[in-house]
């Protein structure tokens, strides 16, 4: 099946077999490597990717279903050499370890900020709970969505 | 990149040393720029599949490749027959067992690896899974450790000569049995326990994989894989493949992970590389996540019966007898001459006349493994028992669970003290620490509120523990694994712009040694730890040593960098009087800089003396150019880190569910190079710790399926299962190591399941009778716990 997806801006087209799961996809056709499979089960959360703005487990969708959709990774939060305020974030805060879930829970903090630019602690233990981190125990990230929150809100007064 | 906050300042502007030092390694993990193994893609790469057991015990009576072969995209399929012709059907263990590579014979648990596909993808390789056909007959299999010697218990290694049962190694004991017996026979409180630490799964986020890709033109194999002992799994491969040891280059790029389940070799891996060998082509296997729980190094699984004693309210004894489940196949993680692994720090944190540590394995039908989940072999098993039996005591005695421990604490003046079981315990002020504990807890007021909730039907239970670990492992003169030395290599290489590059052998999995390592340069030299590169992860660039595991990587490995540096440090003053036209005695250090004593504007820089190593200036005589050294560190004995941890609980008296309202972990794990750092070791280790307590399990049915194959069974914490932690610190620096440290990571997994078990039962003591429960506390056995039926998980 031919398959057409816009990830990270760039329209990506392929010939694929239907049952070809989107975190594959994205891993081998424009070989951007930071979304990380981990479980196979839609538990873990390292697969975690935008589409149309709302985390969805790369792992447990179809390539194919993404036709006309758009697809954000990791790998778009800088952008012109400017972190995210929610990269900057973890790393102001510890808030990795290993690194193998980071893109999964940077991807769903984003998508948290959007919606909620400033959200309490059980809101932020709430929207990564469909995500797992082994290193950290969890309370870095709460701190370093926390930073991010305030760093962004700051900023956008600053504009 | 490298922003500080409280670091003393050398001779340069830039922070140097010891403190709260962003990571340097997060640069390329926020952006998604971590280089993992199954990021790698080599050219001409195929790409191998594990067909496994259905069952747990089971005789092969044939296996039929020819469709699998038949497929368009499938190159080869390897069953034992074919390794048996290369050697590798069978390997051994880190236990000097062996373990079916692939299964000949017969399979011995579910899950085990019987056929290795290769193919040009992915995909294909797994839609070949599916045309291997296997004719099995099922064989009765043994799945419960007390069940397995039982006379007509089914013989699960009929490979072995000789074995006629299934005892896997003969009883180990430790301590003294006639003065344990005297003690008890004294004493005024006896309790007896039954206490199982079931099994359970360090599950790393990222799986178990390798790409292997041997070079028929120059016989070089370059293995990638994520594991945690790069030196080690070279030697091992270059005995088991018969290959040449210094032509295997193992290659650890960032691993997602590895919590004890990266240190064994696995089956996958050895046909990986015979796949490699075969094809003359790289080949990468990766496991998926129910290979990775069913089949890849467990942990614990101790069977312990237990009393413990007390005389004029102090405890005086400890007996334990221990049933150890090691599968089928005994892989056990542990140095060479403790078939328990350092369980015998049973003795705890406590002062005792006497103990008596008895401990026997067992082969069942279960996957093999007995890895240390983020622990120093077996001692969490360790600290778990004589944490819940000081809890047992002191409900027996009708004292505060803190007051016993108080009363028989081994008090500072002791140190260096010498165990009943055979330690020798480097330094602590135990009590100084619990009260530290006591006082973020609030532990009165804690009581109080307790008390006031119990009034209105609320059920809260305030949980403590005290562990004390040995970590580092270790002298030589004890330990060693399969032979092999447990020390850790160190090469520092000052360039000439003062620049440096340090080589470690230790492994990071996630635990920050680039940035760490770093500081304990700087600390040493006064170089800022942004222009000290760590090198680690490849077998050709870095020296001979062990890797990490068992909290080793600062006690070992980041001893060897602060002796390396003074070796630098030593050399950089010879070159220094040199240039100062002075003698050597007649210098002084501060960091980053010689200078004349009684003339302290007179100095060299480090960066200046390294200039002058690499120049044509005359060199002191005898002396070689350049300003590097190199050394294997040897550690004198283990270090001793210990803690006080509260749990405080709250149980749903509807559903028995039980939540964790508050963590409080006070470790003193000596001097804290990246404090920071070790805050993080520490969340980490709790969320662990309450994964095991309450949720964390592998277990299985009376045939042997494994019944938490996936993360919709095996439950890890989320977020919302882990409190917000309190953490608290006593520094007691460890008198041996150069630095002072003692090594953090494992403690808190140790820790903390005793803490939450020993609330969950004060919660439920007065009011159900409660005095017992098994891990993991899920709300059904909590439940049945509070029926009075306690349900053990085998």
């Amino acid at each position: 099946m031919h398959v057409s997806i816009v990830i990270n801006g760039e329209e990506v087209s392929r010939d694929i077999e239907p049952r070809m799961l989107l975190v594959h996809f994205i891993r081998e056709t424009p070989g951007l490597t930071g979304t990380h499979w981990g479980c196979d089960t839609s538990n873990c959360g390292a697969c975690v990717v935008l589409m149309d703005g709302k985390p969805v487990k790369s792992c447990t969708t179809l390539a194919v279903m993404c036709e006309g959709h758009e697809i954000h990774t990791v790998e778009s939060l800088e952008v012109d050499g400017q972190l995210d305020p929610i990269q900057q974030g973890f790393h102001e805060l510890h808030g990795l370890q290993c690194g193998f879930c980071t893109p999964g829970m940077l991807m769903t903090t984003r998508a948290l900020l959007d919606e909620n630019p400033d959200p309490t602690d059980l809101e932020i233990r709430t929207a990564i709970s469909g995500a797992i981190c082994r290193c950290t125990g969890y309370k870095n990230i709460v701190s370093a969505v926390h930073w991010a929150a305030e760093h962004q809100a700051a900023a956008k007064q600053e504009v | 990149m490298a922003v500080t906050e409280n670091l003393p300042s050398g001779t340069s502007e830039r922070p140097i040393g010891f403190g709260r030092l962003k990571r340097k390694e997060d640069a390329r993990f926020i952006r998604g720029k971590g280089n993992y193994l199954d990021d790698l893609r080599l050219p001409g790469m195929v790409y191998g599949a594990m067909l496994r057991s259905p069952y747990a015990h089971a005789k092969i009576v044939s296996i039929d490749t020819s469709k699998a072969l038949a497929h368009p995209n499938v190159a080869a399929v390897v069953t034992a027959k074919d390794l048996e012709t290369l050697g590798l059907a069978w390997m051994p263990t880190i236990s000097y067992d062996t373990q079916a590579v692939l299964a000949g014979d017969k399979v011995r648990f579910q899950g085990q690896e019987v056929a290795f596909v290769i193919a040009t993808d992915e995909y294909s390789a797994n839609d070949a899974l599916e045309l291997i056909d296997v004719e099995y007959e099922p064989l009765p299999a043994v799945v419960n450790a007390r069940k397995a010697l039982d006379p007509d218990a089914p013989l699960i290694r009929d490979d072995k000569a000789g074995q006629r049962d299934n005892l896997a190694s003969p009883t180990w004991e430790a301590g003294d049995q006639e003065s344990t017996d005297r003690a008890f026979a004294e004493a005024d409180t006896v309790v007896s326990r039954d206490i199982i630490y079931p099994r359970c799964h360090p599950a790393p986020l990222e799986t178990c994989g390798m790409v292997a890709d041997f070079n028929p033109e120059t016989g070089q194999l370059n293995i990638y894989n994520g594991n945690q002992a790069p030196h080690a799994h070279r030697t091992v491969y270059a005995h088991v493949a018969g290959l040449a040891e210094h032509m295997i280059r193992v290659i650890c790029n960032d691993i997602g992970g590895g919590f004890g389940n990266k240190v064994p070799v696995y089956p996958g891996y050895v046909c990986a590389i015979a796949g490699s060998i075969v094809a003359g082509v790289p080949v990468k296997w990766i496991e998926n996540r129910s290979e990775n729980l069913m089949s890849t190094g467990f942990a614990r699984d101790y069977l312990m019966r237990s009393e413990m004693c007390s005389k004029d309210g102090k405890i005086t004894g400890l007996r334990v007898d221990v049933t150890a489940d090691h599968g089928a196949f005994d892989s056990t993680a542990q140095p060479t001459k403790f078939p328990a692994g350092f369980f015998h720090i049973v003795c705890g944190s406590y002062d005792l006349q006497a103990s008596h540590v008895k401990v026997k394995a067992v082969y069942t039908n279960k996957a093999p493994g007995g890895v240390a989940y983020r622990c120093s072999f077996r001692i969490t098993e360790a600290v778990y028992l004589v944490e819940r039996m000081v809890d047992a005591l002191a409900l027996e005695m009708g004292v505060d669970p803190i007051e016993l421990r108080m009363r028989s604490f081994i008090s500072p003046e002791q140190f260096p003290y010498e165990t009943t079981t055979g330690w020798t315990y480097d330094s602590g002020d135990y009590a100084k620490t619990m009260k530290v504990a006591m006082d973020i807890a609030g532990y009165d007021d804690l009581r109080r509120e307790q008390e006031e909730k119990r009034a209105r039907g609320e059920l809260m239970g305030i949980g403590v523990s005290f562990f004390t670990e040995g970590v580092g492992a270790g002298p030589r003169k004890h330990m060693d694994i399969l032979g092999l030395a447990m020390n850790d290599g160190a090469d520092l290489r000052v360039h000439p712009s003062g620049k440096a590059v340090v080589s470690i052998s230790a492994q990071t999995q996630g635990q920050g040694h680039e940035t760490t390592f770093a500081q304990i340069v700087a600390e040493e030299l006064g170089i800022p730890p942004e222009d000290v590169q760590v090198r680690h992860g490849d077998t050709d660039k870095s020296p001979y040593g062990l890797g990490t595991y068992g909290s080793r990587s600062t006690p070992v490995s980041g001893a060897a960098v602060a002796v390396v540096s003074r070796k630098v440090r030593d050399k950089a003053r010879l070159i220094a009087a040199t240039m100062l036209e002075t003698r050597p005695e007649d210098l002084a250090w501060e960091k980053g800089r010689w200078y004349v004593k009684g003339d302290p504007e007179k100095g060299a820089l480090i960066e200046e003396i390294a200039e002058r190593a690499y120049s044509g200036e005359a060199m002191p005589a005898g002396m070689e150019g350049g300003l590097d050294a190199q050394v294997i560190y040897d550690p004198p004995n283990l270090t001793y880190p210990y803690g006080a941890y509260i749990a405080v609980v709250d149980i749903d008296p509807e559903t028995a569910h039980v939540k964790i309202r508050r963590f409080i972990a006070v470790d003193d794990c000596g001097v804290r190079i990246n404090p920071m750092v070790v805050d993080g070791q520490i969340h980490g280790g709790l969320a662990e710790g309450i994964g095991i307590a309450l949720m964390e399990v592998i277990t299985f049915d009376e045939e042997g399926n494994c019944l938490n194959s996936s993360f919709m069974d095996y439950l890890i914490p989320t977020a919302l299962e882990c409190p917000d932690f309190e953490l608290g610190e006593t520094v007691t620096p460890c008198p041996h190591h150069p630095l002072g440290a003692k090594g953090v990571g494992e403690s808190p997994n140790v820790g903390s399941p005793p803490a939450i078990v020993n609330a969950v039962i004060d919660a439920l003591h007065e009011t159900h009778g409660v005095d017992h429960v098994d891990m993991p506390c899920t709300p059904a056995r909590v439940w049945a716990a509070m029926q009075g039926r306690p349900e053990p998980p085998q």
